[in-house]
């Protein structure tokens, strides 16, 4: 038993102490599959903010975005009038989820509108296998002009290196999300996206077109998607598993509540870091893999004290 | 015409409380058991059997445990797969020490095992609602299914790292394993499904059913009027969780023969939420109807393209097919195949003479 207790709390620091290069070299992975995790989870948080739709699909919509610039460049589409088409394309997405399913189902129960997403999660499997195939992909990483190769650092006495992708990556999506904050903020649409989010009624009640906002605001989500499925594609193949893997960004969205976006970020990137260091120092005491779990248990301590998340908005409930 | 009331007056408390109070409903279901029993068994092929009646059972089993929870407790839960794979290793656990016990005894505890696991999953249900719990329960998924494959003592050290079922006999008739014929696991299946679905009935209509229900709709004002919502929660999980067990350890034993951790993976709990909520939530009817659905289609699908297209290109189409179903059925009816049968009732009362 002091065994255990000794390789859980005190044998991760004498290895930390030991080789601090590897656990910056942890750190720095944990933050780029936490940057990754953040991406997804900002792309639910920007649906549930503006419809209340918790959209399972979010997962498939990043491989289905990277699947279709993958095989429209395949097709022989060049790599630049791809990337616009795929944009189109996550338009066409949006308006017609909308157009299909989300005007169909106004009123209806939360768990109603998130079966009908898991719904159009199955059909967008079967769609993009159907006319992309089923077998992973490389992503056409240089050919948008994303860098390739790695900085390398001394640190500490050792080597750390970071993949010029990676770091592209997390600049990428630092940019994207400090967009999303201006378009939020200072246009005319993005007030509308908020007022939608505060409350629906009183934001039809001035005018706000609510078909209009979904449309936007799955678009919106669209391009997250596209630009998480370009990132995470770069990194590893372009396959239907990486929907799995999409999953961890719902522990992602436990830590920093539904509704936040900042929370998204932060809670991501709290989740990527500790699953990585989770797994390399504490992994090998029960056999590896608990990556696969552990987010959803820090999540699930986490609730436990702060039923809200992070940065939600403080739970009121009214009989 | 042939569903008319009229007449049947109700002049005692049990007939008023009688499960089926309508003599058609009655007759109908006698008839239904009749043909299920006495004819299906000795009429349909193997493949009938083996690919359509036995699955379609057992997943109505684990429907009516994620029922439970989720149409009548109003729990969400993403976790089925998790649970049937309790029910499916403490089973082979159990007939492993016990190789003497009755198999049927066996599977029936297995389900007890689930059960466990379900109340100390079920726990952070008390603080935690709607989507938030569905993620939580998650994390049920994803360890469980991690242990399946990490712990070797629980598939008996075997080298595959699945499941290999024992052949067990009852009165020399094998039950299990290789030699058992497709007829007696039928069977088999179609008792456990009716008794337990009776009992499923039962524990709805009762005291465990209506404080389910009023935690469901409202738990502030269910923990008002009296019910511990702390029980109320962990017996629905703990139920739910029995019925998944006892799903999973026949669909291991009786239907698959082996299984693998990816037996009980996350599909296999969306597969079952499926059944669910296209079968009708809270209805224990929406459970079977959901089942034969979505465990059938793809079926039908294969066997309607089979021939013309590919494998692969079927499978794709099935995904897509079943998805546009799924979203084409909330829109027309989100109350499922049950609320569906209802109306159909409700029509057949006054046909053909309509006010």
């Amino acid at each position: 038993m002091g065994e255990i207790l000794h390789g859980i709390f005190i044998n991760p620091f004498i290895e930390i102490a030991g080789a601090p290069d590897l656990f910056v070299q942890v750190l720095w992975e944990g933050f780029v599959s936490g940057t990754l995790y953040a991406l997804i989870a900002l792309g639910f948080v920007l649906i549930f903010k503006a419809s209340g739709v918790f959209n399972f699909a979010q997962g498939i919509m990043v491989v289905f975005g990277a699947l279709s610039l993958v095989g429209l460049f395949a097709a022989g589409v060049p790599a630049w009038l791809a990337l616009i088409l795929c944009i189109g394309i996550m338009f066409g997405l949006a308006w017609g989820v909308e157009r299909v399913v989300l005007r169909n189902l106004v009123n209806q129960e939360p768990i109603i509108l998130f079966m009908a997403t898991i719904g159009l999660n199955y059909f967008l499997i079967g769609f993009g296998e159907f006319i992309f195939g089923g077998e992973p992909k490389t992503m056409i990483t240089s050919e948008i002009g994303l860098p390739t190769g790695s900085f390398d650092f001394e640190v500490l006495g050792g080597l750390v290196s970071l993949q010029q992708i990676d770091v592209s990556a997390a600049v990428i999506a630092g940019l994207l999300v400090a967009g999303l904050a201006v378009f939020f903020n200072k246009t005319r649409i993005g007030r509308a996206l908020r007022a939608v989010a505060d409350d629906h009624q009183a934001a039809m009640s001035v005018g706000i077109t609510l078909q209009q906002i979904w449309v936007i605001v799955w678009f919106a989500a669209g391009i997250v998607a596209l630009t998480t499925g370009i990132m995470w594609g770069a990194r590893s193949d372009v396959s239907f598993a990486l929907s799995i893997v999409a999953l961890k960004a719902l522990p992602v969205l436990i830590l920093g509540g539904f509704t936040s976006v900042p929370g998204a970020i932060v809670g991501g990137l709290i989740i990527g870091i500790s699953e990585k260091l989770a797994e390399f120092y504490w992994g090998p005491l029960v056999g590896g893999s608990i990556e696969s779990w552990f987010p959803y248990f820090l999540a699930l301590i986490f609730l436990w004290f702060r039923p809200q998340g992070l940065f939600g908005e403080r739970i009121i409930e009214r009989v | 015409m042939l569903y008319r009331e009229t007449g049947q007056f109700k002049t005692s408390y049990s007939a008023d409380q009688a499960v089926f109070p309508i003599r058609q409903d009655l007759v109908g279901i006698w008839l239904i058991l009749a043909f299920m029993f006495l004819v299906v068994p000795f009429t349909f092929n193997d493949f009938w059997l083996n690919s359509i009646m036995i699955p379609t059972l057992i997943f109505a089993l684990a429907a009516i445990g994620l029922n439970i929870l989720t149409g009548y407790a109003g729990q969400l839960s993403l976790g089925t797969g998790g649970f049937m794979g309790c029910g499916a290793y403490a089973c082979l656990k159990l007939t492993t020490f016990f190789p003497d016990l009755n198999i049927i005894i066996v599977i029936l505890m297995s389900g007890f095992f689930a059960a466990a696991v379900g109340f100390i999953f079920g726990l952070p249900s008390l603080r935690i609602k709607g989507f938030y719990l569905a993620v939580a329960t998650l994390a049920s998924q994803f360890f469980l299914e991690w242990a399946f494959g990490r712990i070797a003592w629980l598939y008996n050290y075997a080298d595959s790292g699945a499941i290999e079922v024992p052949t067990r006999r009852i009165f020399d008739i094998a039950i299990t394993g290789p030699h058992a014929s497709s007829m007696t696991r039928y069977l088999v299946v179609l008792s456990i499904v009716v008794v337990l679905t009776w009992v499923a009935s039962n524990l709805v209509r009762g005291r465990f059913g209506r404080s389910w229900m009023a935690v469901r709709d409202m738990d502030i004002a269910a923990e008002l009027i009296g019910i511990r919502l702390l029980s109320t929660k962990l017996t629905a999980f703990s139920i739910s969780s029995y019925y998944c067990g006892v799903a999973g350890a026949m669909m291991v034993f009786l239907w698959l023969g082996a299984a693998e951790v990816e037996s009980f993976d996350i599909n296999h709990s969306f597969l079952v939420l499926f059944m669910v909520i296209i079968g009708g939530l809270g209805s224990l009817l929406g459970a079977f109807l959901g089942a034969a659905f979505i465990w059938n289609l793809p079926i039908l699908l294969r066997s309607a393209f089979g021939q013309t297209i590919d494998a692969a290109s079927v499978e794709h189409i099935s995904f897509m097919v079943v998805g546009a179903l799924i979203i084409f059925f909330l829109i027309v009816e989100p109350h499922g195949f049950a609320r569906m049968w209802q109306i159909a009732k409700e029509k057949l009362r006054l046909w053909p003479f309509p006010y």
